[in-house]
């Protein structure tokens, strides 16, 4: 494969300046859409993504409810003014197929049982697009699913590793999926070690399988702690601000 | 938008317990070992009017493949290389359940996964496939029809795609007066490598390999793992349960291991093309 350019500088520094092993920033707001009855807007790096959670509602069509459990749906969509060039709203292939996984990277944390003849709906926006969109989207509906006070097992954390420069590199950005070697997203359950996601797009030799998925749950896990302190800070506030509240 | 639902094919309890107990004592309900796959046959050339067609019969999972080649204008970011889009159908002659209409989500799926591993394997080299730079290239369309569906369609799909490809005849196309003219001449395909992939589906702590449509409907996951003579090219976990990394890194191994044989038995069909 011809490279344009380096995307790793001789100090092992990335393109947008971070080490192999670094995340870029993560900010998760949770509660960002008042109507939902969850909701969180997470930025990770460029990427802006709004998940909205409606349900446990009544199921419309009627036939699609099940008898035993909640109906799960999802919904990955981009707004035409995401990408560099002007995406068609109509729900691309692209968008089909990440729905799919996206619902299914997220139904194992759920206790769908809990909610039988019912449904979730679950609405992910991309405003603005990076490297890892999936991965982001994922990561944020999990948060709205707590912050509509679903039952779950596990938040579903999600972070993709990829190889750039023949390097195993920490969530990859979108010139670095674009011009790198190969992008493994993953979804990850930390407190129950299961893999929700698992997709590759590119060529890895087969060593550098393991080590590419055991990075992606390092990433995983990193993203869970930045979940966590975002349901906190949403329910408990800081620390100053409790006292001011007892006061 | 994607919604879970139930499953399609209802597998009976008596017959839910049968496959437990043999699964306890290693075996499948029809005598396989766990990482046994059914008998594959392959035949290509059997579409005359298609450059490139094969027919793939895993256990009684049937896909045929045929591949179109024309010219267009290339993808836009790709201006120095052909174009080649893999599709996918279940026919409604398939099973009882696939009713006639726009391919749903899995079968978008399915497609997808299937060019993913053909595109990201490089398996065609798609800049021998230019006419003129940033205009004109040739397209490729391979389009894949599962005639009777007996669980994992991605498998029988792939080996398809790919035995059509490696056998078709690539017509030789010229630019004259400006204007794309076929040579009557064919040359074959630019092949590089060669994608194989190997999907296994998760029954509580058992890993499957190629899974059976009665296999399917039991299961909790599924993947998909794609590998080229050198190492992987392309994954996809599906469905709607999960995997611990331990069952994925054996899945990966398994992959490479079966993924031989197969890529063995697809290499034969390349010599016989000459």
């Amino acid at each position: 494969m011809t490279q344009i350019r380096n995307l790793i500088d001789e100090n092992g520094k990335r393109i947008d300046g971070r080490g192999a092993d670094e995340l870029r920033t993560v900010k998760i707001t949770v509660g960002a859409v008042k109507n939902a009855d969850g909701s969180a807007f997470i930025e990770f790096g460029k990427n802006k993504i709004l998940a909205a959670v409606y349900g446990p509602r009544e199921v419309h069509p009627k036939h699609m409810a099940l008898p035993d459990r909640c109906v799960l749906r999802c919904r990955y969509h981009m707004v035409p003014f995401s990408t560099d060039t002007r995406k068609n709203p109509a729900p691309s292939r692209r968008e089909i197929e990440i729905s799919k996984v996206m619902r299914e990277s997220l139904e194992p944390a759920l206790m769908l049982q809990d909610y039988p003849r019912a449904a979730i709906d679950v609405f992910v926006e991309v405003l603005q697009s990076d490297g890892g969109s999936r991965c982001a989207g994922i990561t944020a509906a999990s948060v709205a699913l707590a912050d509509a006070g679903i039952s779950m097992h596990d938040l579903v954390a999600s972070c993709a590793a990829g190889k750039v420069d023949n390097r195993i590199v920490l969530d990859i950005n979108d010139e670095e999926d674009k011009e790198g070697q190969a992008d493994m997203p993953v979804a990850y359950m930390p407190r129950l070690e299961q893999v929700t996601l698992l997709q590759l797009d590119g060529r890895l030799a087969p060593e550098q399988f393991d080590e590419c998925l055991e990075k992606a749950i390092g990433g995983c896990k990193m993203v869970y702690e930045i979940q966590k302190q975002a349901l906190m800070q949403r329910y408990f506030g800081n620390e100053t601000e409790l006292r001011e509240e007892v006061q | 938008m994607s919604s879970s639902k139930r499953s399609t094919i209802i597998v009976e309890h008596l017959r839910k317990q049968q496959m437990w107990d043999a699964l306890s004592r290693g075996k499948r309900l029809d005598g396989r070992d766990f990482s046994e796959t059914r008998p594959l046959v392959i035949e290509t050339d059997v579409i005359k009017k298609a450059n490139g067609s094969a027919r793939v019969k895993l256990g009684d999972t049937e896909v045929i493949a045929g591949v179109k080649v024309d010219t267009g204008e290339p993808f836009e970011g790709l201006e120095n290389k052909g174009a080649l889009i893999v599709s996918a159908e279940v026919l409604p002659t398939a099973s009882p359940y696939i009713e006639p209409g726009p391919p749903d989500e899995e079968v978008v799926e399915l497609a997808r996964v299937v060019d993913r591993g053909v595109r990201e394997s490089e398996m065609i080299d798609l800049e021998k496939l230019v006419l003129v730079p940033g205009k004109i290239v040739y397209t490729i369309f391979v389009d894949c029809s599962v005639l009777n569906a007996d669980g994992n369609l991605f498998d029988a799909t792939s080996y398809a795609t790919v035995a059509a490809l490696l056998t078709s005849k690539l017509p030789v196309f010229e630019m004259q007066d400006e204007k794309v003219a076929d040579s009557g001449n064919t040359q074959p395909m630019p092949v590089t490598s060669m994608p194989v992939s190997i999907t296994a589906a998760r029954i509580g702590d058992y890993v499957l390999i190629d899974p059976s449509a009665e296999e399917e409907a039991c299961m909790d996951s599924r993947i998909t793992i794609t590998t080229t003579e050198e190492g992987f090219c392309a994954t996809q976990k599906g469905y709607t349960g999960s995997f611990t990394p331990d069952q994925i890194k054996k899945a990966a191994e398994a992959a490479t291991i079966k993924g031989k044989d197969v890529r063995a038995k697809l290499k034969g069909l390349e010599v016989n093309n000459g």
